[in-house]
């Protein structure tokens, strides 16, 4: 049983269709990219996963709940999904700390210590132990990014989707978010991410999914997909990425 | 007979100015509740809720506070509800008070950034849960100051109330500027008192204003 199954999923914004039928499946512990221009619907496919945006056709499951519409099963839902975006959406008005328990202590009723504990071992785990008590405007982009993943990580999600979480930071600051998350991968979590990283989508990914014009245009593991491209347009996507 | 405007003239117009704080927090309390109400409904998702709550602040601000205070007085009078004076009055700058309210507050809620609704949201809060949290904290640091500044305006504006005789300091000053002959006396002692209870809140509201942006690099 996949921890993500997405099934002939269809996206319209009015007449323009940017889903059109896009099926993918994640198994457990696997990590799986996407890849593909800007407007090919890779972000779009990411933010119907966690029911950011509603679907006009197909079905999603992802960690054993369907996307059902209710409100009730979204929030299910995102309990075991979490979601790191590409321009953090830390909470500016709140410590570090406070970020990164404020939803287990309310959506989960997690008890204050306990909500210290985690908030403890997933600032360790993104190494950012000293930061509990700074303020998300005094860290550096690379600091905030981090802090965003160890907030999705203390809800202990069952998968976690990246949208194209480097894409604001300059390649030093970068290079330390992907440490984060390769390391994260090595541990064993689902993970479902949108990037234009191609070296972290050949050496970490299992898997790569290359989205064209709303479709799955061709999918496979990471040395074939690089090395053997079968379409003319995932060729001219990597000569000019 | 012309009175002096001595001690017991000034004491008149002093104890008026309780009636004039009596309706400003009155106003400002029912109003406050009223306009919080309406601005969550201008933002709600339901359509019919947002055409409701821009109408109510469209009538609100079109109407001049003066109508609202006559059709509360006299038009319910009229209808067989004779509210007193004081009832009236309050009614009807809550009303003023609620409409003005409501849209600075909806521009507060929507100026904290879509991002913040979609990560909490992300987070699996309930909708009312995002608003406790993650939302109104940042929204009342954009609302104080112009909430304060609101506040001060309704602090004024309850002179108007003088119309129906509800004896607050703009009408006490009136009724003894009508014995005494000394307006400029008496008009200055009432421009003095307006000036106490305003400025201290204006000075309030920029003190607020720096409170709660500290600890913030911006």
């Amino acid at each position: 049983m996949p921890v993500v199954h997405a099934e002939g999923v269809v996206k319209r914004y009015g007449d323009a269709e940017m889903l059109k039928g896009v099926s993918v499946s994640v198994e457990a512990g696997q990590v799986v990219a996407i890849i593909g221009r800007s407007g090919s619907g890779k972000s779009t496919l990411l933010r119907c996963l966690n029911g950011l945006e509603a679907i006009q056709g197909g079905s999603i499951t992802v960690a054993g709940h369907s996307i059902d519409g209710t409100g009730k099963g979204l929030r299910a839902l995102r309990q075991d999904v979490g979601i790191v975006f590409q321009s953090y959406n830390l909470f500016p008005h709140l410590r570090v700390g406070e970020n990164i328990m404020l939803a287990p202590r309310i959506v989960k009723g997690i008890a204050k210590a306990e909500a210290r504990r985690i908030a403890d071992g997933v600032l360790a785990e993104v190494g950012l132990s000293d930061k509990f008590d700074a303020y998300p405007d005094n860290l550096s982009g690379g600091q905030q990014q981090r802090v965003a993943i160890a907030r999705s990580l203390a809800m202990q999600p069952k998968v976690m989707l990246f949208d194209e979480v480097t894409s604001a930071l300059d390649p030093e600051l970068t290079l330390e978010v992907l440490a984060v998350m390769e390391r994260m991968a090595r541990q064993g979590m689902t993970m479902l991410l949108v990037t234009h990283e191609m070296a972290f989508a050949r050496n970490v990914a299992n898997a790569v999914i290359f989205m064209h014009h709303g479709k799955v245009w061709e999918s496979g593991d990471p040395a074939t997909l690089f090395d053997a491209p079968q379409t003319p347009e995932l060729r001219q996507f990597l000569r000019t990425e | 007979m012309i009175r002096q405007f001595g001690a017991d003239e000034v004491l008149f117009i002093l104890l008026a100015l309780r009636w004039t704080l009596v309706l400003t927090a009155l106003s400002l309390l029912i109003g406050g509740a009223i306009g919080f109400v309406v601005a969550i409904a201008r933002v709600a998702r339901p359509r019919v809720a947002r055409w409701l709550a821009a109408g109510y602040i469209g009538v609100i601000q079109g109407v001049p506070a003066l109508m609202l205070l006559f059709l509360a007085y006299y038009g319910l009078s009229l209808a067989g509800l004779e509210l007193p004076p004081l009832v009236a009055a309050s009614a009807a700058l809550a009303l003023y008070v609620s409409g003005y309210l409501a849209d600075i507050w909806r521009g507060s809620i929507q100026s904290v950034p879509w991002q913040q609704w979609e990560a909490s949201e992300s987070l699996a809060m309930t909708r009312v849960q995002q608003y406790r949290y993650v939302v109104l904290p940042q929204a009342l640091r954009i609302a104080t100051p112009p909430t304060v500044g609101f506040a001060v305006q309704a602090v004024k504006n309850t002179s108007i109330v003088s119309i129906v005789n509800v004896v607050e300091l703009a009408r006490a000053g009136q009724l003894v500027n009508n014995v005494t002959f000394q307006p400029f006396r008496v008009y200055g002692l009432v421009a003095v008192l307006y000036f106490a209870v305003c400025w201290p809140m204006s000075l309030l509201a920029s003190r607020l204003e720096r409170r709660l942006n500290a600890g913030r690099a911006r």
